[in-house]
């Protein structure tokens, strides 16, 4: 049987704001436990919060870039249950009134086409504590203890809408998920780092037969640590749900964990198991007024979003798109690549030396963009060094080799290396001679008007000097010595 | 008459011409307390040591001629809901009865700034839930007045200890009632300001839109001295309001000439004690006598005042005590206990008192869901319709005068059986929690014995207007006498 697949996520991401939500704590990852807390995080009696307004910012933000209506009143809400991580008793969050409503996010679909996914709502919320267990599971120890540091920390729960174009298969699934992380990045409110737990997701799937009109039950997924886990447990609940329906048993509404290990979704609890979460408007933080000028202001600070940055790449800077495909994927990339096209006038090279050389070099000693050494500035002098003509491509990378070692400018190693072109046309004439005289089959082949060998001449001058012959000068006496004419290329 | 007997205002005089020291009130408070506390038991921690050190450092400020705050050197009781770092603050609870806080309340690190000299943390209803100080952990307050009697609550310690003699100030705080009913069954003054004015920051949260800190003190110029100290915007509480900050000295003696004083006839209707009512009419002529216009004026929807104040009230309890789980402080159960759920119901079940789990239960059930729209929502607009009341009638007049509460002071015990009872106490006084607005409790005299509270309302932020009233009757009444 063929089915209609409908997946729709809920994702939780952790933003980067320097203080805590409510207090003025720092966002501190690698601290020790409760290092990074204070009366209002741990909910001491009496303490109360007052909200930080540079993460209303980010939440209107991730509105603004998901295509959202910003509500202009807006409301925090108690979601109450217990919990040792989480110290009131509640978690502020929202309900009704979140800061955005009814955006979409567009992605290629699986038919090639434009595929406009709604976004239900974007809320803000607070991250609840973390608890170490003393050992592996809370089943098997003896105790567990409660790190503070993470409570309070800002989260944006963007949830999709199962009703307007949700998600359609697997694939699709994958693509939203790099997509809204890739947005997320771009609009410098998350890292977005899973391992550190600042993109989190939770998937709702449901099937139905094609063509049937009822949607049928769904379940919801969560414990999923990865892209690659969420696109198995997606794979595994397609595959139960189908049998189930095939043979005539009903799919559950329940929420179920995915098991890293034996790649299968388990049951969590079922729908009549529900918790109550009891929401009520929280009488500690007065109704948020987002006056115009604050969301102008936003507004006006929202950065190139990933699809307008790959037009602008090929179109304002000529490159290929398979590169500005390859640069736009991360902001930080693509910023350095524009601080370095300031300066160069190849950009087709920079862009190419960018996407293979230098992204060789960051992934052999596992940096990061902004772990890189070089400076842009350097990076665009050696591509005008290469561009023209004062420098061998392959003494370039020698000498990009050295910049990303030591982070020193390539005028400096040149120099220090001795690997300045040969600029002797003397010197270059007598070589390219002895060349000459090595190899007559390929001179008298020249000779005859087959032009293939001479590259491998201009190869041998350059083996002679180890690379520091401008090829361009030797094609050029080659020219002059063996067709007695000008260089064509 | 002894130090410890005299007000607040008296005292800052005789201390600004050297005449005693505060070494000697805070002795003399001592004193008292060591006479009374073990009968009257307003006091769940006393600070007798840190008071010393404190009246001598006020008394170092008078002798180096330093500009002081008038509450330099006067003692202050502080209710044991307000956080004191270093100073164990219970909250009246078992949960808490080890909790030493890390901060210390904004109302309170004012009145330290200021010079005042802590005396203890005073009793009170277990998290302000009561209004008889009856369901406090550490057992009843009794009534200065006469033992046998309650002495209102949930601030009960505090009015007993400024009607005692066992502090010259205090601060207590009103949910529903909690400064004006114990003020008015002890025979003291006190005034529960327009919510936003003073800073909730520190106060244990029992509701938190309905809580707010006040005053207590023999005269309404003690209060209106206390409250200038502890009001103002503090950027920690979100709740907080960003308004101009009053002398409330100011217009006391302003008289009370051509006022318009409304008295809403919803309030005075079967179910108050008759006793009670002659004497707040009594109270009306004094006014109507000295130049005031006394106005009829009705309010409506108050039969529903009750009803949403305790929806409202234990729905917000039910969220605010959640954080007592036996992870964090306070309390937690012995018990051989296996797993976290376990934990968290023996702990809140041994924890809290009856009153308290009451009203936990109480308001889970009215924000559940199914029931929420039925009974949150509509309590709500309940709210929303009693202050359309209170706007239309602030229309027509500058304050309104009511009674505080229905009955005289009733026995310690009396109501215990019957909580309805006990909710019915706070009739006249809920309503203002409900619409944020200012009220206060001045005496208007005592039947047989025990004292009558007057209760006088003003406008949003106009607390100015109650507090000239108030002592406008006091200083009538103490001429007449």
């Amino acid at each position: 049987m063929d089915y209609d697949i409908i997946i729709c996520f809920e994702t939780h991401v952790e933003l980067k704001t320097e203080t805590k939500l409510f207090c003025d704590c720092p966002v501190k990852y690698e601290a020790p436990p409760n290092s990074q807390i204070c009366p209002v995080c741990t909910g001491q009696p009496g303490a109360l919060p007052v909200l930080n307004k540079k993460a209303v910012e980010y939440a209107i933000r991730a509105g603004l870039a998901l295509n959202c209506t910003i509500n202009r009143e807006s409301r925090f809400a108690r979601k109450n249950y217990f919990y040792p991580d989480l110290p009131k008793g509640y978690q502020i969050s929202q309900f009704e009134k979140p800061f955005c409503e009814d955006g979409y996010l567009e992605i290629t679909g699986d038919d090639g086409k434009p595929y406009v996914v709604g976004i239900k709502r974007i809320h803000l919320e607070e991250d609840a504590g973390k608890l170490v267990h003393s050992s592996g599971s809370l089943e098997a120890s003896e105790y567990s203890l409660v790190d503070y540091n993470r409570s309070s920390v800002p989260l944006l729960e963007i949830v999709a809408d199962h009703e307007r174009n949700p998600l359609r298969s697997v694939k699709e699934a994958r693509i939203y998920l790099d997509k809204l992380k890739q947005i997320m990045k771009y609009i410098e409110i998350s890292d977005c780092m899973l391992e550190k737990g600042q993109f989190r997701c939770d998937v709702n799937i449901s099937i139905r037969p094609k063509g049937s009109k009822n949607l049928g039950n769904r379940a919801e997924i969560k414990n999923m640590a990865s892209f690659k886990f969420i696109t198995e447990a997606l794979e595994y609940e397609i595959k139960r749900q189908s049998e189930l329906i095939e043979s005539g048993r009903r799919v559950s509404q329940e929420t179920r964990l995915f098991d890293e290990e034996k790649k299968i979704t388990r049951p969590m609890r079922s729908k009549e198991d529900a918790p109550d979460y009891r929401y009520f408007p929280d009488p500690d933080l007065i109704e948020v007024e987002i006056d115009r000028e604050f969301l102008q202001g936003i507004e006006d600070s929202v950065p190139e979003l990933p699809d307008q940055k790959l037009d602008h790449l090929i179109k304002n800077f000529g490159i290929p798109r398979h590169d500005a495909i390859i640069l736009m994927k991360e902001k930080k990339i693509s910023d350095f690549f524009e601080k370095c096209a300031l300066h160069c006038n190849d950009r087709r090279k920079l862009s190419h030396w960018i996407t293979k050389d230098l992204f060789k070099l960051l992934n052999d000693s596992s940096l990061t963009i902004d772990e890189c050494p070089i400076r842009p500035k350097d990076f665009s002098q050696l591509i005008n060094l290469a561009d023209r003509g004062d420098i061998t491509d392959s003494i370039g990378r020698t000498v990009l080799y050295e910049m990303f070692r030591t982070g020193k400018n390539p005028e400096t190693i040149i120099e220090a290396k001795g690997l300045k072109p040969i600029q002797d046309v003397d010197l270059l004439d007598k070589i390219l001679d002895e060349v000459i005289g090595e190899n007559p089959d390929a001179v008298s082949n020249i000779k005859q008007g087959i032009t293939k060998p001479i590259d491998f001449l201009v190869g041998q001058v350059m083996k002679k000097t180890r690379g520091k012959a401008p090829a361009k000068k030797v094609r050029e006496l080659v020219h002059k010595k063996l067709l007695k004419g000008p260089t064509q290329s | 008459m002894e130090l410890c007997d005299r007000s607040a205002c008296d005292l800052v005089g005789m201390l600004k011409k050297r005449e005693i020291s505060s070494r000697e009130i805070t002795e003399s408070v001592f004193k008292r307390i060591d006479e009374k506390e073990d009968t009257i038991n307003a006091y769940i921690t006393t600070t007798r040591e840190t008071a010393l050190k404190q009246a001598d450092l006020a008394d170092k400020k008078f002798r180096n001629g330093k500009r002081t705050s008038l509450l330099n050197g006067i003692p202050i009781a502080i209710k044991d809901i307000l956080c004191t770092q270093g100073i164990r603050t219970t909250c009246g609870s078992n949960i808490l009865t080890n909790f030493i806080p890390t901060y210390t309340a904004t109302a309170v690190k004012k009145v330290l700034q200021a010079g005042a000299v802590l005396i203890g943390k005073t009793n009170m209803d277990e998290f302000a839930m009561g209004s008889s100080t009856e369901n406090s952990a550490f057992g009843p307050t009794r009534n200065p007045v006469n033992i046998e009697h309650v002495p209102g609550g949930s601030s009960g310690g505090s009015a007993a200890a400024v009607s005692g003699g066992e502090t010259i100030l205090a601060i207590g705080t009103d949910t529903g009632g909690s400064i004006r009913l114990p003020s008015a069954y002890c025979g003291v003054a006190g005034i529960k300001p327009t919510y936003g004015r003073v800073s909730r920051y520190g106060l244990i949260a029992y509701a938190s839109s309905l809580d707010q800190i006040g005053a207590l003190g023999r005269t309404t110029e003690d209060c209106a001295m206390l409250l200038n100290v502890i009001c103002g915007h503090d950027s920690l509480d979100s709740t907080s309001a960003q308004v101009k900050k009053p002398d409330f000295r100011r217009f006391l003696n302003k008289g009370i000439k051509g006022l318009k004083v409304g008295l809403p006839r919803e309030y005075f209707v079967e179910g108050i004690d008759t006793r009670v009512e002659d004497q707040i009419m009594k109270a009306v002529k004094v006014l109507g006598k000295n130049g005031a216009d006394i106005v009829d004026i009705s309010l409506p929807h108050t039969k529903y005042a009750i009803s949403a104040y305790y929806l409202i009230a234990t729905a917000e309890a039910s969220s605010n005590l959640a954080r007592y789980d036996g992870v964090k402080y306070g309390f937690r159960s012995n018990q051989d206990i296996p797993d976290s759920v376990r934990m968290y119901e023996e702990t809140r079940s041994e924890g809290f008192g009856k009153e308290v789990k009451r009203r936990i239960m109480l308001g889970t059930y009215a924000l559940s869901a199914g029931y929420y729209d039925a009974y949150y929502l509509k309590a709500q607009k309940a709210r929303a319709l009693i202050k359309d009341d209170f706007d239309k009638a602030f229309e027509k007049v500058d304050c309104m005068i009511t009674p505080v509460s229905p009955c005289l002071p009733f026995k310690l015990g009396e109501k215990m059986a019957d909580p309805l009872q006990m909710y019915l106490v706070d009739i006249y006084t809920v309503s203002l929690n409900l619409t944020g607005l200012p009220g206060m409790s001045v005496n208007c005299g005592t039947v047989d014995g025990l004292p009558v509270g007057l209760q006088i309302i003003g406008k949003a932020f106009d607390e100015e207007m109650v507090l000239r009233v108030g002592n406008t009757y006091e200083k009538i009444v103490e001429e007449d006498v």
